[in-house]
């Protein structure tokens, strides 16, 4: 049973960490007040600019900044449109998408058939050598430790710098945050530009270590659950976590459960990550005045200093 | 608040999914001009032609149109099935062009539609049944034959007895595949067995990968799939088993895990009906090409295949072009046990199309 648990478990840490990452860019954005519905399309700029990077010069960390300054390019081409000029934040954020996915596979035309090992595994010396834990926690590519290492930054940012709180008032009342001094436009657009970064690792972790190739529209989605999360989260950066794994964690366990035959019809089974994500997440946070406390009173409403 | 912005996501994408069709023929619809008696063939895929599969291969055999014949083509990529079709097609019909092939089973009733109303125009529809009109015809290729081969492959060539087998979504068509994979691989190996994982997309590196990863973790040493991506093939070459390719030859992927592939071949078909609309021969017909016609093919064995090997999946591939081995010789019997046909008969062309059950050796319930 360990000897299956063990890479179940591993597939499941891989399979979670690009919705990690895009859900909790996203949640930057959206805590500032701005909802960025483009991630797929950010994501798949990522996937393939990180892609051409690592195969041109063979550098990981190359590869890895190239995958995220294209996240934050294509965020930059949203913030100058809502920000800038006003645009509807809904129908822009649709049109990034729809642009990411074109785009991408115009710049990846030339990469069909080119294949790429992916990025090496980083086992940590004695950590990894402890059984179960060692092989689960400790044998992974750098992005996975990244994951981790994000989330609990975001979570202290939030909870516990000024910055944090800054963004936090921003995204509840641009008014008064604005009456009080704050640069409004200047943190939204710096909370915009990590969502785009944090979108485009996520499709960098799908090109070069995921499955390591680059494939039209590959992404598949994954953008629109990460936006799901962040939503059935609350904007707790916490839930936003455990909502990925519980999603990627399903999602592989009932691959697993098909392939030992268990009795359920594989339609049920493909349902399953969905639907059992959006039950825990609703019911451990049902509670309405937490929600309040955490949702960005001011998402989606555009904002001019003058007004 | 939420259920108000998915109201106006939904009235979004909506309409800029039609808009995008206007503008799809318009900037997409990729004309390149050539000198073959001014004639101009159209072409509409149902998903990138940088899918390295389905609409990749597609896009080969209009190229070979180009290279062979000198005709003009225009093609219109990633076309959703429905409405949206119907538009496209019409467009081509519209500008010009006197053959159109229409490669998604999706495109059934736009392309039937559309050909009532231009009767000048040939249509070809790819693996579909209805032909209401005698400017229709229809084309498919008989996969389940390239499977018989590699099946008898993974039975010679699996150590653990256990065969993984990725599928997309429970119809004919990919039950066919899996039966007659299992059928083959039990004639060299009546012991080992075939596990399905359905992972109900055609498309998904991703999740293709990790239900390649779910199926070596469960014991299965050889890999096949019914998807698109070659996600599953990277991750055999990763964990040290063997893997086959599908629709094209995908062996770049994992040099050591990688098998065969079973390409699929639409060139040879594209000539034939392009050439006999040029000399005015063309007739309404129903195509189900395999091996024997070229039209099912396959890329060369890795170098993990032993000669013994080669030279049994070339004897089944032999015996199916020559029409002396059917993947569905009897005698074989379905999951239950009970006997589907006896000795000396195979399963026509009619109960393959149908087929809904899983033979003898597949594990696992048959999502209904």
């Amino acid at each position: 049973m360990v000897d299956i648990l063990i890479p179940a478990i591993i597939t499941i840490i891989t399979a979670s960490t690009p919705l990690v990452y895009a859900a909790l860019g996203e949640m930057i954005t959206e805590k500032s007040g701005v909802l960025n519905l483009g991630v797929e399309g950010m994501m798949l700029m990522g996937a393939v600019i990180g892609f051409i990077a690592v195969t041109q010069t063979s550098s990981v960390m190359l590869g890895i900044l190239a995958a995220m300054l294209a996240g934050a390019g294509m965020s930059l081409i949203f913030a100058m449109l809502v920000l800038g000029l006003q645009a509807t934040q809904v129908a822009t954020g649709l049109a990034l998408t729809i642009f990411g996915i074109g785009l991408s596979a115009l710049v990846g035309q030339g990469l069909v058939g080119v294949a790429y090992e992916g990025i090496p595994k980083l086992p940590i010396p004695l950590l990894s050598d402890i059984p179960f834990i060692g092989p689960i926690l400790f044998k992974h590519d750098i992005l996975v430790y990244g994951s981790f290492v994000i989330t609990v930054l975001v979570s202290w940012f939030l909870r516990k710098t000024r910055a944090g709180l800054i963004l936090r008032a921003v995204g509840d009342s641009h008014d008064a945050a604005h009456a009080i001094g704050y640069p409004v436009i200047k943190i939204r657009c710096l909370a915009i530009l990590f969502g785009g970064a944090m979108a485009g690792i996520a499709g960098g972790y799908l090109s070069l270590s995921y499955s390591p190739l680059w494939i039209e529209n590959m992404s598949a989605g994954r953008g629109w659950i990460a936006l799901a999360l962040v939503v059935f989260a609350t904007w707790r950066p916490g839930r936003v976590f455990f909502g990925a794994y519980l999603f990627g964690g399903i999602t592989i366990l009932q691959l697993h459960a098909q392939a030992m035959g268990a009795g359920v019809p594989s339609q049920v089974m493909s349902m399953l990550p969905y639907l059992a994500t959006i039950m825990v997440l609703v019911l451990i946070s049902r509670d309405q005045k937490k929600i309040k406390m955490n949702s960005p009173a001011c998402i989606g409403q555009p904002f001019h200093p003058s007004s | 608040m939420i259920g108000k912005k998915l109201n106006l996501l939904a009235a979004v994408t909506h309409k800029v999914s039609t808009m995008l069709v206007a503008l799809l023929i318009m900037v997409t619809g990729t004309s390149v001009h050539a000198d073959g008696h001014g004639m101009k063939v159209g072409f509409i895929y149902v998903g990138p032609t940088g899918d390295h599969g389905w609409t990749y291969r597609h896009d080969i055999g209009r190229q070979s149109l180009e290279s062979e014949l000198g005709v003009e083509t225009t093609y219109v990529e990633s076309v959703p099935e429905g409405a949206d079709a119907g538009r496209v097609i019409r467009q081509l019909a519209t500008s010009g062009h006197k053959l159109i092939f229409t490669t998604s089973f999706g495109y059934m009733n736009p392309t039937n539609n559309v050909a009532k109303e231009f009767p000048d125009v040939r249509f070809e529809h790819a693996t579909g049944y209805k032909r209401e009109s005698d400017n229709v015809s229809t084309y498919s290729a008989r996969f389940y034959e390239g499977r018989s081969v590699i099946g008898t492959i993974a039975g010679h060539m699996t150590r653990t007895g256990v065969v993984g087998y990725i599928a997309s979504f429970p119809i004919p068509e990919v039950i066919r595949g899996i039966n007659s994979f299992t059928l083959a691989m039990r004639k060299v190996n009546p012991d080992a067995v075939v596990r399905v994982v359905w992972v109900n997309t055609w498309y998904d590196p991703g999740k293709e990968g990790d239900a390649a990863k779910a199926l070596i973790d469960q014991g299965a040493d050889i890999i096949a799939q019914h998807t698109d991506s070659p996600a599953a093939l990277q991750v055999a070459e990763d964990r040290g088993v063997f893997a086959f390719g599908q629709a094209s030859d995908m062996s770049t992927f994992a040099p050591n895990a990688h098998l065969t592939s079973i390409v699929n071949n639409w060139d040879p078909y594209y000539i034939e009906r392009t050439k006999a609309v040029m000399e005015g021969t063309w007739e309404s017909v129903d195509t189900w090409n395999g091996i024997s016609e070229g039209m099912v093919s396959f890329a060369p064995y890795g170098d993990a295949v032993p000669a013994d090997v080669r030279a049994a999946a070339d004897a089944v591939k032999d015996g199916i072009a020559s029409g002396s081995i059917h993947p569905f010789d009897g005698p074989f019997n379905n999951q239950a046990g009970e006997q589907v046909i006896g000795s000396g008969e195979h399963l026509d062309d009619g109960d393959l199309l149908g087929m809904n059950y899983y033979v003898e050796g597949v594990e696992g319930d048959l999502p209904g």
